[in-house]
């Protein structure tokens, strides 16, 4: 019962500053409001017992991608003023097509999985799983990430990504010869 | 006792937000913040059905810490890219970046 009252207070958490981040004028205020929802799906993650996914949460989206955003928020700074509409011409349009998404999707889990909560199936409530295999999950995934038979060819590329994507940005961002003086 | 589908629906929700502040929105910084909303639906979806399925396994886990690897290098190249393009065209309005238009 209180697991139900922290998911729909988490969920209330979420939701309110994600249709924040959608509609509000003022970028930053939608950028700290984006930081607000990243620490409810932390909460989500917690909630769920994967407690590393969850601090991996905190320190990639809330430490380095909204930090990352609002460093992009403030280098644009003259554009963010707020007297023009933050929508553009098929904002009506992009909200009947998101509810009809949304719509689809609710119904496909509706007609999948039972919506309440019972002991009856596993779907209907998460099995109680021995806190040993729980707690073994993250030095489970740390020898899946670099056994041979599992997923250290993934892993490398994720690293070559990161490379990449840093080299990259850098490469992207930097002022071309002749423009510092404009910055 | 919560059960798989609150999970899936407030993800879906989640994820029809994300969709919505892409299509909507005017400022390239706020479509990657909608891109950003989507990618975390997917990911409570991933640790939901981990949950849930296979909690003796780790391929749940691993497949959404790769998610949130592809999330940052894209958030770092897409703000490179918005800034670049600020410099050169001084504005990261999407409408107005039509140089490839006709």
């Amino acid at each position: 019962m209180s697991q139900q009252i922290i998911f729909f207070i988490l969920a209330a958490v979420i939701l309110t500053s994600a249709i924040a981040v959608v509609t509000l004028r003022n970028l930053f205020h939608a950028a700290l409001a984006l930081m607000v929802s990243f620490l409810g799906v932390a909460g989500i993650y917690i909630l769920l017992e994967a407690a590393f996914l969850g601090m991996a949460q905190l320190l990639v989206y809330i430490g380095a991608i909204s930090i990352l955003i609002i460093f992009a928020i403030m280098m644009t700074r003259r554009l963010m003023q707020t007297s023009e509409s933050p929508f553009n011409a098929q904002a009506i349009a992009a909200l009947i097509g998101s509810l009809i998404v949304l719509v689809i999707m609710a119904v496909v889990v509706a007609r999948l999985y039972p919506l309440t909560p019972s002991t009856d199936s596993m779907f209907a409530s998460a099995t109680t799983v021995d806190p040993v295999i729980l707690e073994s999950s993250v030095a489970r995934m740390g020898r899946a990430f670099v056994s041979a038979d599992a997923y250290v060819l993934p892993f490398e590329i994720a690293s070559v990504l990161l490379l990449a994507a840093l080299v990259g940005s850098i490469i992207i961002a930097w002022p071309r010869s002749g423009e510092e003086d404009n910055l | 006792m919560i059960p798989l589908s609150w999970y899936l629906l407030l993800s879906a929700a989640l994820f029809a937000v994300g969709l919505y502040g892409v299509l909507a929105r005017r400022n390239a910084i706020a479509i990657l913040m909608g891109v950003e909303l989507m990618l975390n639906a997917v990911n409570i979806n991933l640790i939901a059905f981990w949950r849930y399925l296979t909690p003796d396994r780790s391929v749940g886990l691993v497949w959404a810490t790769f998610v949130l690897t592809v999330a940052a290098a894209e958030a770092a190249v897409g703000l490179a890219l918005v800034i670049s393009v600020y410099r050169n065209r001084d504005s990261v309005i999407a409408e107005e970046l039509d140089t490839m238009k006709n």
